[in-house]
């Protein structure tokens, strides 16, 4: 039976940018254990020459062929975002290449 | 963040006296296909920036990817031109990570099930004294995915990352498609380990070029190099624990930095200490690797297979007919272009070891003679690469330059020492070769006006010279002809001021 840990459900909360406090994880942990439970109980239905589905239809190579497209212009583009500068979107910094 | 001044390096024979090398090389390919991997949007280098996106590559809600078929394509016969098993059926997977450089916060890719696998390619080793040994390098994996975006971070003092204010991102690059192709554990390469790094990311450039699936510029990013090192004790077998160095994007750099890793490594080791598996940053201009963020838990990437997309199953048939595109195997293929071209096996041999192979090839194709392409490239090009240090393919001169620089020569527009000056400016980027003639004011004078005032002073200045020639001693010629290049600055057409004195002189 899978379980989740209030450490693993912190850990991916970190990882999602999700800010939890205890409080939360307390009250979290143990609703995402019972939502897990629920989804294992299809293993139980499911024999060993069931392979796990990721996709629901029997569709191969659906291809485009390499010819383009019309874009977004860089205003419709940057619209959106919080900050522009340079025609870029603007961030807060980031750690990492610069490239 | 340790920094140079943190650093002892061992020397390298004392590295090997105590350490065998392992590596690991992910080479990215950037194919040259006219769309992105996911999305219609154009892939053309330097467009201004945020004008190649749309809706799926800047990741907005609702938005469906689908597969560019060219891409799928060169993926297959890249990983057939490396001998590898194309997969039967496979899927792309969701890479997750929080990064402004990729919008929809992951990256599309493939995990477990590459399109391409279990290959390996032959590369040539250059022996001091001249020939070459073989050393096969296995491939792991050769895998489809996207490239991200562009950021550029502002506001710090340096323009570096440390200290920025903040990123700027650019999402035209966003969504082009890459192909990833990772090797297996190189072990065994001892002394050479930095010239096997160096020849295998040569050769499979050589190989992508012969594919002609990329632009193969690894100055403009089309070909990005990682280097795996680790060094376990000697002869005992085993993996130690592995830097990973990014940003290594010219030939020499590729042998600089595993030479350079294998010395850091070795005095971190000696001194008792133990290696950080890490993301290393190489510095072109030092020649050093810093650290860049260390492997933890925020490379936790939470891969699962990408439910927008369906899976990829290249049919046999299909796969069959991109093995007959395959370019020929390149020993036989060298043999054939040394026939072709006429080459002496000592040409051949020093064209191939000045790494000069591919270029004169391609300089070849692009219409200059096999011995002019030759010329350029191991006289003048070899001597510029060795000065500066450089490898001959960074240098910053294409091979269609060459062949266009060679047919301004034929055409009697510049000579070869012209030449030079137009290879000069070439490199310090001042433009083609008609703009850097025009600018620099290097056009050879024909015009008999002015090459025929020259040689009237040549004579006047040089009678004895102009008895002999008068006499019938032709051969003498010379000493006027270099009187009136000097006094044109090189730029006169020798072979008509030849003809002027002997006019005169007859």
């Amino acid at each position: 039976m899978p379980e989740i840990t209030r450490d693993e459900v912190a850990h991916l909360a970190d990882l999602a940018r999700i800010d939890l406090d205890a409080a939360e994880l307390d009250h979290l942990a143990p609703q995402l254990s019972v939502i897990l439970e629920s989804v294992a109980s299809i293993s139980e239905v499911a024999s060993d020459d069931v392979p796990p589905t990721s996709h629901p239809l029997p569709l191969t190579n659906v291809f485009r062929e390499d010819v383009a497209q019309p874009c977004l212009t860089a205003e419709q583009a940057l619209a959106m975002a919080p900050e522009v500068d340079q025609q870029r979107f603007s961030v807060p910094r980031i750690l990492g290449d610069e490239q | 963040m340790s920094t140079a001044a943190e650093v002892t390096l061992v020397d390298f024979d004392d590295v090997l006296a105590s350490y065998d090398p392992a590596m690991g090389l992910e080479v990215h390919v950037e194919l040259n296909t006219v769309t992105k991997m996911f999305c219609g949007c154009p892939t053309e280098f330097g467009a201004e920036p945020n004008t190649q996106v749309c809706p799926t590559c800047l990741g907005l809600p609702g938005a469906m990817p689908v597969v560019n078929a060219k891409a799928v394509e060169s993926a297959i016969r890249i990983g057939l031109a490396l001998n590898c098993e194309i997969a039967e059926w496979c899927r792309f997977a969701r890479k997750n990570y929080f990064y402004p450089d990729m919008p929809k916060n992951f990256q599309t890719s493939q995990y477990d099930e590459p399109i391409a696998f279990e290959g390996f390619m032959d590369v040539d080793i250059p022996l001091e004294g001249g020939g070459t040994e073989t050393f096969r390098v296995e491939i792991e994996r050769a895998h489809m995915e996207e490239d991200t975006g562009k950021s550029l971070h502002v506001g710090g003092a340096t323009g570096r990352i440390h200290g920025a204010d903040h990123s700027l991102v650019d999402y035209n690059r966003a969504g082009i498609p890459l192909i990833e192709i990772v090797t297996k554990p190189i072990m065994g390469s001892r002394e050479k380990a930095p010239a096997i790094a160096k020849a295998y990311v040569a050769q499979l450039r050589e190989l992508i070029v012969a594919l002609g699936v990329s632009d193969a510029r690894m100055d403009q990013g089309s070909i990005r190099a990682d280097v795996n090192l680790s060094l376990a004790p000697k002869d005992q077998g085993g993996l130690g624990t592995r830097s990973e160095t990014k940003n290594v994007n010219s030939l020499r750099s590729v042998e600089r930095a595993v030479r350079y890793e294998m010395q850091r490594h070795a005095g971190i080791l000696d001194a008792g200490g133990s290696i950080l598996q890490e993301t290393r940053h190489w510095h072109e201009d030092t020649g050093i690797t810093t650290s860049g963020r260390e492997k933890s838990d925020a490379e936790d990437y939470r891969y699962f297979p990408e439910p927008d997309l369906v899976p990829v199953a290249p049919s046999r048939e299909w796969v069959e007919e991109l093995r007959a595109t395959m370019p020929e195997n390149p020993t036989v293929k060298k043999a054939r272009l040394q026939a072709e071209w006429g080459f002496t096996d000592l040409e051949m041999r020093d064209t191939v070891g000045a790494g000069a192979f591919g270029l004169v090839e391609e300089t070849i194709a692009a219409g200059a003679t096999p011995q002019s392409a030759r010329k350029w490239w191991l006289s003048d090009m070899a001597r510029r690469a060795n000065e500066s240090g450089t490898d001959i393919a960074d240098l910053g001169v294409s091979p269609a330059q060459v062949a266009e620089v060679q047919a301004l020569v034929d055409a009697k527009t510049i000579n070869d020492k012209l030449a030079r000056q137009v290879f000069d400016g070439l490199i310090a980027g001042e433009g083609t070769p008609e703009e850097i003639i025009a600018a620099r004011g290097l056009a050879v004078v024909s015009d008999d006006g002015a090459l025929g005032a020259a040689v009237d002073v040549a004579i006047a200045a040089n009678p004895d010279v102009a008895d002999k020639i008068r006499d019938g001693k032709v051969a003498a010629a010379g000493a006027l002809i270099g009187a009136v290049m000097k006094e044109m600055k090189g730029q006169a057409d020798a072979a008509r001021v030849r003809e002027l004195i002997l006019e005169r002189l007859a």
